[in-house]
């Protein structure tokens, strides 16, 4: 971009700090840079706080979004996950200024946005329909937020050009949405985001509406754009691949009430709860509720101790045990700590398979794995087993998750 | 036109053009056999040749009458008396000169028929008469659609039940607010009138337009920034073209070949071309050679508007907006 004329680049550097001056007192950017290029740190970037924020709905008892409690830091890619009706998309609307808030406080950077308006807000979203204007052409679509403010019609070519190259879309630049794919809908509305340059990105579910294959690509490109312009960026699916490859850190929700924040790395390896547990990860842990006995639990044939620590200070004789499918070993019969499956189902994935199946010798426990109630157990897909056969398996030594029966949060 | 068959006719189009709005595009590339069976299905169901000999019965016993007043307002007088329409073709085939322009010249320059300044009430009339409801119902459709408010719902169907209320009992309460208002005799009672009677239909069918623009189209443009003045002129009138030329259409035609209105509210100065071709036929109908050539002239300017706006009926405008 260094070709630009100084002219230009002059324009947009006033910009840039005429921004500043009405945003915040950010001054973060140099000075140094010369185009219009978000890349190039004209975006001034912001931490995002909900404080407290709920919403209830009128007409509705339970709150949609429940006392919301999050801190976003600056330039970060928070993915919001969890199951549909969970709220994520609620707390996303709220800080975009589409909800009201009905309790507690929105921060940007250090500006109370709870009761400004979305246009005031400036934060660029991006729908799961994308919402493009159908009768504007894709240049028009892009440009519409910095029409609407009164930017020069030179500086809004240029940056949508700018913008349309990032994203591949410059041969499209005059043609109306109807004329466009799917994944290029996608691109356009991800291109109106980026031609604004604003604080904050919002997402909401971007993805859900590609093909599978569009979806994957896609998601790279996204999270590797967001790590280019380094915008704050909050992020909404449902699909916790999707969280787990793109985001920073990951929020996951269940019926308005924040679950756990982390990196994807611990949401893997410690989640906070039975819920966390058993909707991160793919395919889903294999959870049961066992009785202690004697500081142990009877896993079908196999006896497995629980931590002296843990089993001494339980508030029942009943605990929550989980362990993922890549947790599992398949062993000897005879070993230690050993239980029998029968292989219901072998789902091969071609690097992995799974095998579906149900526990032997079992003692009336609810042994179930996401949606199926049949244990799940990653294998080798060199060795199968055969439909109707019994493999021993284990689980490998510190990969059991010891959650309390009663309010399921972590023990281990 | 009755106002009842207007509002259905107006359903009837509001209906296929929001089907067209919701309608979802055809995706050829991943399902090639089903749309190629689609349409072999559609065109099978269209093509039957029983429903095809039904509509151009249909059609014709519906064009007859029209056309039979055409033929007639091209012939003499005389002729018109003595004979019947029909036959005019054994006529002209025998190369007898059946057809003249003499009825269309004496009902627009005639001197006790003089269309022209009837011509000029009429557009005076009908243009306010169109602007006025749908200026109105486009801003009162886009309260009731997109703007929150307490008791909105019970205020739109409020709205919408006045639909109910034949105008005929409002004509003498709206006289007498007129002559109060001592505006009676002018433009104004007329250009009121029509306005009153068209905007609940005007408001309802704008209103479910509005409605099936989707939602996060509004919500994109709130977060690019703009207020609802931006959001209603660049984004939701582009969207709702069509719409309003629809209900334009209807407004302009009911406005046009009304009567009633006109003669109850108006005065001599802003009689309508309606009210003229009604008199031309005289008190005891003896003129009606005259009044076949004006019921052409006054229909002429719907025509030319219908034609001039049927290609805003465009199917399918919100295609590509948002995934379908």
């Amino acid at each position: 971009m260094a070709e630009h004329p100084v002219g230009q680049g002059t324009i947009a550097l006033q910009q840039c700090h005429s921004r500043h001056a009405s945003v915040s007192n950010d001054t973060r950017h140099d000075g140094s840079s010369g185009t219009y290029l978000p890349v190039e740190g004209c975006f001034i970037m912001a931490t995002v706080t909900f404080d407290h924020a709920t919403r209830i709905y009128p007409g509705t008892e339970r709150p949609a979004v429940d006392a919301l409690n999050l801190h976003i830091e600056d330039g970060e890619f928070l993915v919001l996950v969890g199951p549909s009706g969970c709220g994520k998309s609620t707390s996303l609307r709220m800080l975009a200024g589409l909800e009201d808030v009905n309790g507690g406080h929105i921060f940007i950077g250090e500006r109370d946005v709870t009761d400004v308006q979305p246009k005031d807000r400036d934060i660029a979203m991006v729908f799961q329909n994308y919402a493009l204007y159908p009768h504007m052409s894709v240049a028009d679509n892009m440009g519409f937020a910095l029409k609407i403010a009164g930017t020069p019609k030179a500086e809004i070519r240029q940056r949508v050009e700018e913008a349309a190259k990032i994203l591949d879309l410059t041969e499209y630049l005059d043609r109306k949405p109807k004329a466009l794919s799917g994944g290029q809908r996608q691109r356009v509305a991800m291109g109106r985001a980026i031609v604004r340059q604003p604080q904050v990105f919002l997402m909401d579910e971007p993805l859900s509406n590609l093909d599978a294959k569009l979806r994957v690509q896609t998601r790279t490109q996204i999270a590797s754009l967001q790590r280019r312009l380094g915008v704050t960026t909050v992020y909404v699916t449902h699909d916790q691949t999707e969280a787990l490859t793109m985001g920073d850190r990951i929020a996951v929700l269940n019926a308005g009430i924040l679950q756990q924040v982390g990196t994807p790395r611990e949401m893997y390896d410690k989640p906070a709860n039975v819920f966390v547990a058993g909707f991160i990860g793919s395919p889903a842990m294999n959870i049961g509720t066992f009785t202690v006995t004697n500081g142990s639990v009877q896993v079908g044939a196999a006896t497995l101790p629980i931590d002296r620590t843990i089993a001494s200070n339980l508030d029942s004789n009943r605990v929550t045990l989980g362990f993922r499918p890549e947790s599992l070993d398949v062993v000897d019969a005879s070993t230690a700590g050993a239980f029998h499956v029968e292989v219901n189902l072998v789902e091969e994935l071609g690097s992995d398979a799974y095998v579906y199946g149900s526990l032997k010798d079992d003692v009336a426990t609810d042994l179930h794995a996401g949606s199926t109630d049949q244990l799940i157990v990653r294998i080798n897909p060199r060795h199968v087993p055969e439909k109707g056969e019994i493999i021993s398996v284990a689980i490998k030594p510190g990969q059991q998750h010891v959650f309390s029966a009663t309010s399921g949060e972590r023990l281990s | 036109m009755s106002t009842v068959a207007g509002a259905a006719g107006a359903a009837r189009d509001k209906s296929e053009a929001v089907d067209a709005l919701v309608s979802t595009p055809p995706e050829p590339k991943r399902t090639p056999s089903g749309i190629n069976e689609r349409a072999r299905k559609a065109k099978a169901r269209l093509s039957n040749p029983w429903a095809s000999a039904i509509a151009l019965i249909i059609a014709l016993l519906w064009t007859i009458p029209t056309f039979g007043l055409l033929v007639t307002s091209v012939r003499p007088e005389l002729d018109i008396r003595r004979s019947g329409w029909w036959t005019v073709f054994g006529d002209a085939f025998a190369g007898e000169g059946v057809f003249s322009m003499r009825n269309y010249e004496a009902a627009l320059f005639g001197s006790s028929t003089n269309l022209i300044s009837f011509f000029l009430n009429s557009f005076v009339i009908t243009l306010p008469a169109v602007v006025i409801p749908i200026t109105l119902a486009l801003l009162a459709a886009y309260g009731f659609a997109w703007i929150d408010f307490k008791g909105r719902d019970i205020l739109f169907v409020a709205v919408f039940a006045l639909q109910i209320v034949p105008i005929q009992i409002t004509l003498i309460p709206l006289l007498s607010l007129f002559v109060a208002a001592d505006v009676n005799g002018s433009f104004w009672t007329i250009w009121l009138s029509h306005s009153a009677f068209a905007l609940p239909l005007a408001i309802f069918l704008l209103h479910n337009f509005m409605k099936d623009i989707p939602a996060s189209l509004v919500e994109a443009a709130r977060v690019d920034g703009a207020g609802h003045v931006k959001i209603f002129f660049q984004v939701m009138m582009p969207l709702l073209t069509p719409a309003i030329a629809a209900f334009g259409i209807f407004q302009f035609l009911w406005v046009w070949n009304d009567l009633l209105v006109a003669l109850v509210m108006g005065g001599p100065d802003t009689f309508p071309l309606t009210v003229r071709v009604a008199e031309m036929a005289g008190s005891r109908g003896g003129d009606w050679h005259v009044l076949s050539a004006g019921a052409f002239i006054s229909m002429v300017i719907p025509l030319i508007v219908f034609l001039g706006l049927q290609r805003y009926f465009v199917r399918g405008l919100l295609a590509g907006s948002v995934k379908g």
